[in-house]
């Protein structure tokens, strides 16, 4: 089968690449576009490594079609903070948030879409919005601590 | 039904590093012509911490800044030989090792400072911020850069140094089976509070209180975030992780992440934590390792706590529902507050 061309925003950049038929989006951004943030843990849905946001909501790239992607928003860790880093990296690091930080740019990304939607979350609300994350790491409290106090700080860039 | 609550303790004595054969760690220290200082290493950064603390140890001894370090560990095809990263030997034999190799290289820095200067290389000392001065004379200066480029440049000297730490092999005496495998021990103790449900054996913990005792805390930020993510893992060990067993046979094991449970963001205890320290002789700077030994009395502790709660002694790890209901059953029901 041919391969198919993709149109689609990543990180607020129109991009175009081939994709393989039945190629999902994780292999696509990290082979096809060169973005290598999304991270493959699993591949099969169970760690949540590969989140990135589509149109403003958190899949797993892993489990998402590259062709599902045509002329829609991506949204990865490359496109988090400018000159200086986004509000929830900063709060990563100031928590001690990451240790081997496999997980870190799945778990920023989940942080992302609740932040956008939800600025003042509850813990339970952080609970539930990386519940589909796993770290191996932390015992994930630093990183809970981390997402509260981002949504404390206020800033949204 | 009923939900039984138990207390149980335990302590731990954690020998850091091991002993077949030998265990040795090598480190590289040099300058370059910037004055900034390299520190090459094959030992391995898995996330806890080692680059940063083999860094603040390395500029520690160089007397220069920690922003001057950089830490390489790229590939052990270049880098001096480590025996690995694991039983939390890292910051105690490559610290170690780290701290002779700075020291050669410190020594060769002033020696090329003092030739600059024109005095003794044992008048000279260090302010930690990039400079080099004669004691008791502040004014008589010169940059760690520019000692270091008059090095390279002039002088024609490498400002360098080779370090090694080894604990050597430890025999055991054939007349009294003695033997001194570890010179560092590491302490800990636990008190985990359980919740057991006796109708569906599942275990949550409530709380957490845990002293730790590592030597010198070299990064406490790190240690402590070390003692957290790893008592979450010993808890992890003691409740959820195993692929056995799996009915009506092998074949239908537990294949990946959706199977093989470990305790989620919401399943986290509150864990309240002591450091303390007790600088080791023979540590760098007095540290240890809280490696590994962060998640080790969380074991014995749950077990414990599971015993007080129901009086059930679980004996294979990890006590899942299905062992403390078989072991429930066969003592005919929660028996709470049982002594030893
Ligand atoms: S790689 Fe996608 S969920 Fe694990
Ligand atoms: S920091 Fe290692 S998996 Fe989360």
């Amino acid at each position: 089968m041919p391969k198919k061309p993709i149109t689609f925003v990543l990180n607020g950049a129109e991009r175009a690449a081939f994709a393989d038929p039945g190629q999902n989006l994780l292999d696509f951004l990290r082979r096809g576009v060169g973005d290598l943030t999304p991270k493959y843990g699993c591949g099969q849905g169970g760690c949540g490594a590969c989140t990135v946001l589509l149109d403003g909501e958190p899949v797993l790239a892993c489990l998402t079609l590259a062709e599902a992607v045509e002329g829609r928003r991506v949204d990865t860790v490359a496109g988090l903070g400018g000159p200086a880093p986004h509000p929830l990296q900063e709060a990563f690091m100031a928590h001690f948030a990451a240790q081997c930080g496999y997980c870190t740019p799945g778990m920023l990304m989940s942080a992302k879409a609740l932040l956008d939607r939800n600025p003042r979350p509850t813990r339970e609300e952080v609970i539930e919005a990386i519940s589909g994350n796993l770290c191996r790491c932390t015992g994930y409290e630093p990183i809970i601590a981390a997402i509260l106090s981002a949504a404390a700080s206020g800033a949204r860039p | 039904m009923a939900l039984h609550r138990g207390r149980g303790f335990a302590a731990v004595n954690y020998p850091i590093g091991m002993n077949l054969g030998g265990d040795p760690s090598q480190a590289l220290v040099h300058a370059n012509p910037d004055g900034k200082f390299t520190v090459t290493l094959s030992s391995i950064d898995l996330g806890q911490g080692m680059k940063s603390v083999v860094r603040q140890i390395a500029a520690e001894t160089l007397g220069v800044p920690v922003e001057d370090v950089y830490v390489d560990t790229a590939d052990s095809d270049t880098g001096p030989h480590c025996m690995g990263s694991f039983a939390s030997r890292g910051t105690h034999r490559v610290g170690n090792a780290v701290i002779q190799a700075a020291q050669e290289a410190r020594a060769i820095l002033l020696e090329a400072a003092a030739e600059e200067l024109e005095v003794d290389a044992a008048d000279l000392v260090t302010d930690g911020e990039g400079n080099i001065h004669v004691r008791g004379t502040p004014a008589r200066t010169i940059t760690v850069m520019a000692a270091a480029q008059a090095a390279q440049f002039r002088q024609g000297r490498t400002i360098a140094g080779r370090g090694i730490f080894l604990i050597p092999l430890s025999d055991v005496d054939p007349e009294t089976g003695e033997m001194t495998p570890v010179s560092c021990f590491a302490h800990a103790a636990m008190l985990v509070e359980v919740e057991v449900d006796d109708e569906t054996g599942e275990v949550r913990v409530l709380d957490m209180k845990s002293a730790y005792e590592v030597g010198r805390a070299l990064n406490p930020k790190l240690v402590e975030q070390q003692l957290r993510g790893g008592a979450w893992m010993g808890m992890s060990h003691a409740l959820w992780e195993t692929t056995e067993p799996c009915y009506p046979d092998r074949s239908h094991r537990p294949v990946d992440f959706t199977h093989y449970l470990m305790p989620g963001p919401g399943d986290l205890a509150p864990h309240h934590i002591s450091i303390l320290e007790r600088p080791a002789p023979d540590g760098p700077y007095g540290g240890k390792g809280p490696g590994e030994m962060c998640a080790n009395p969380v074991l014995p502790a749950v077990v414990n706590a599971i015993y007080d709660a129901v009086g059930v002694r679980i004996d294979e790890l990890p006590a899942t529902p299905e062992k403390i209901l078989r072991a429930l059953k066969a003592q005919g029901g929660a028996r709470p507050k049982r002594r030893l």
